[in-house]
């Protein structure tokens, strides 16, 4: 019988994926909502060599494609043709055309922006009553002001954002919600992209307007893309902010092994990577479709099987990463999969590299009080997302 | 001692930019697209950790090294 999945995390060792995951053999098959039965990826090498491989698929409009929801199976033939639902070489030239303004040069030259917003929460969240909630005063503001700069929309927006990227990602919603969310969305950023080709910035939409004004783009490519970003870009490095405090409160040694080596930036980046690879916040699993027929331990992948990628096993296989449920923050981690891997690698990983890097030597330094409110077995997480995450994470100091 | 050559294929780049964050003196990114730039194909000895961990981590994996 194949496992159902997601499958849900042991309340005692949340961060870990559930113990079936760990224990499955190397090609496995799972059953997803709609009662199909894709194949199941969990080991690092395998990950890696499939995710390059021009066998697999991501053209979501293809019958047996493994959705991740019914909203999404749902929305999926009405989406342009886009980077999340293309195969090189038109996802190559696609995202060629959204690359800008996520190089590591441009991203390194926001940090002292970042800094300096992350500094202001800080300072205002310190003024203000003990217990705060983490969640509200640093990690989703940090992130929902960086990329509403990035995108040139405005903070004022944030709450009809927020709102309808949180219905868009979520697992609870019926396709209807979900199409009005994305509805609400993409009318706004339509507005707004009319408003930057009329008088543009210096900012990503407005980068977008100007390709659509030459044609290089259209209009809806430019809305749907704007949208995937602004979805894409804050509910996710909010939970690596809430869900890693979380994990160093809990490994006390590793925190003040942090705190003390806080101003040295390689030990900070691999901080960071050891904290994507240990919470892998993508808990649903990347999912692709074969292409062509493939040989894979003993059996074989047929043309038109779905295939389901979980990051997390590839993330705590102990033949890449030894002693996988240790959070070590000395261990090389950079190799995870925690953005995935091959040509759709998360387009945002080096802006959310930067935003925890600013973040992880930041926090515990000035508030070296910090301490949870409540315990451990208390605070709610929210595990109906694409990526999970906390509700809330009382704190005090 | 070792040399090392890198071999760039360029139309799997994907510009994710991992090459350009772990060894920055040897891989820049184009201005218009992000796509990777070498800046230096033969380089030096104390760039060769930090190169293979580039050609490692590339997701795309459109770096290639010829040791010697
Ligand atoms: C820690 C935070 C983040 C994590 C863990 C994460 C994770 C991921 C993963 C696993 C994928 C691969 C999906 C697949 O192969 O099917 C992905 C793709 C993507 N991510 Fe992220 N992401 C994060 C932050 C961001 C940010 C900040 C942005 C935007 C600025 C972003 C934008 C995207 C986009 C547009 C894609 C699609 C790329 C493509 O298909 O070519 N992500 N992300
Ligand atoms: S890491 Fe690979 S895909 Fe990314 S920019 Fe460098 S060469 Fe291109």
């Amino acid at each position: 019988m194949p496992h159902p999945y997601p499958t849900a995390r042991e309340p005692r060792c949340p961060f870990a994926p559930a113990p079936e995951i760990r224990d499955m053999p190397p090609l496995a098959q799972v059953e997803i909502w709609d009662g199909s039965t894709p194949w199941f990826i969990t080991r690092h090498a395998d990950q890696r060599a499939l995710l390059n491989d021009p066998r697999l698929s991501i053209d979501e409009k293809r019958p047996g494609y493994p959705h991740m929801t019914r909203s999404r199976a749902a929305g999926a033939p009405h989406h342009p043709p886009l980077i999340t639902n293309t195969d090189p070489p038109e996802h190559t030239r696609l995202r060629r055309t959204v690359n800008a303004p996520f190089m590591v040069k441009r991203i390194e030259a926001l940090r002292p922006r970042i800094q300096r917003v992350l500094d202001d929460l800080i300072d205002e969240m310190l003024a203000g009553p003990r217990p705060a909630d983490l969640v509200q005063a640093i990690a989703l503001p940090v992130p929902t002001v960086v990329i509403t700069e990035i995108l040139g929309a405005p903070y004022a927006d944030r709450e009809l954002f927020q709102t309808a990227s949180h219905v868009l990602v979520s697992h609870d919603t019926t396709p209807e919600e979900s199409a009005e969310a994305g509805g609400r969305l993409g009318a706004y950023l339509g507005r707004l992209l009319q408003q930057k080709m009329a008088a543009p910035g210096d900012d990503v939409i407005s980068e977008m307007a100007a390709k659509v004004k030459t044609g290089e783009m259209t209009a809806p490519e430019a809305v749907t893309m704007a949208s995937a970003i602004l979805i894409a870009g804050h509910e996710t490095s909010a939970s690596m902010i809430s869900l890693g405090t979380l994990a160093l409160l809990r490994n006390p040694d590793q925190l003040e092994l942090l705190r003390s080596r806080s101003g040295d930036p390689r030990f900070v980046a691999g901080t960071v990577e050891e904290l994507l690879r240990y919470l892998t916040i993508v808990h649903t699993g990347i999912r692709r479709i074969a292409d062509a027929d493939i040989g894979l331990h003993g059996q074989v992948i047929r043309a038109g099987d779905g295939v389901v990628f979980e990051l997390a096993g590839a993330n705590y296989d102990p033949a890449e990463f030894p002693d996988p449920m240790r959070l070590d923050l000395t261990r090389p981690a950079r190799q995870h999969h925690a953005f995935g891997y091959g040509a759709h690698q998360c387009l945002g990983q080096s802006l959310a590299r930067v935003e925890l890097q600013v973040v992880f030597s930041t926090l515990y330094r000035r508030i070296p009080a910090l301490a949870l409110a409540v315990p451990f077995e208390e605070v709610e997480f929210a595990m109906e997302g694409v990526a999970y995450g906390l509700r809330a994470l009382p704190v005090t100091w | 001692m070792t040399a090392v050559r890198i071999e760039f294929d360029e139309p799997k780049c994907v510009a994710a930019g991992q090459c350009a964050m772990v060894a920055p003196d040897v891989f820049d990114q184009r201005d218009d697209d992000g796509v990777a730039v070498v800046l230096d194909d033969t380089p030096g000895p104390g760039q060769h950790e930090v190169v293979r961990e580039a050609a490692a981590v590339c997701p795309a994996a459109a770096i290639h090294l010829i040791e010697s």
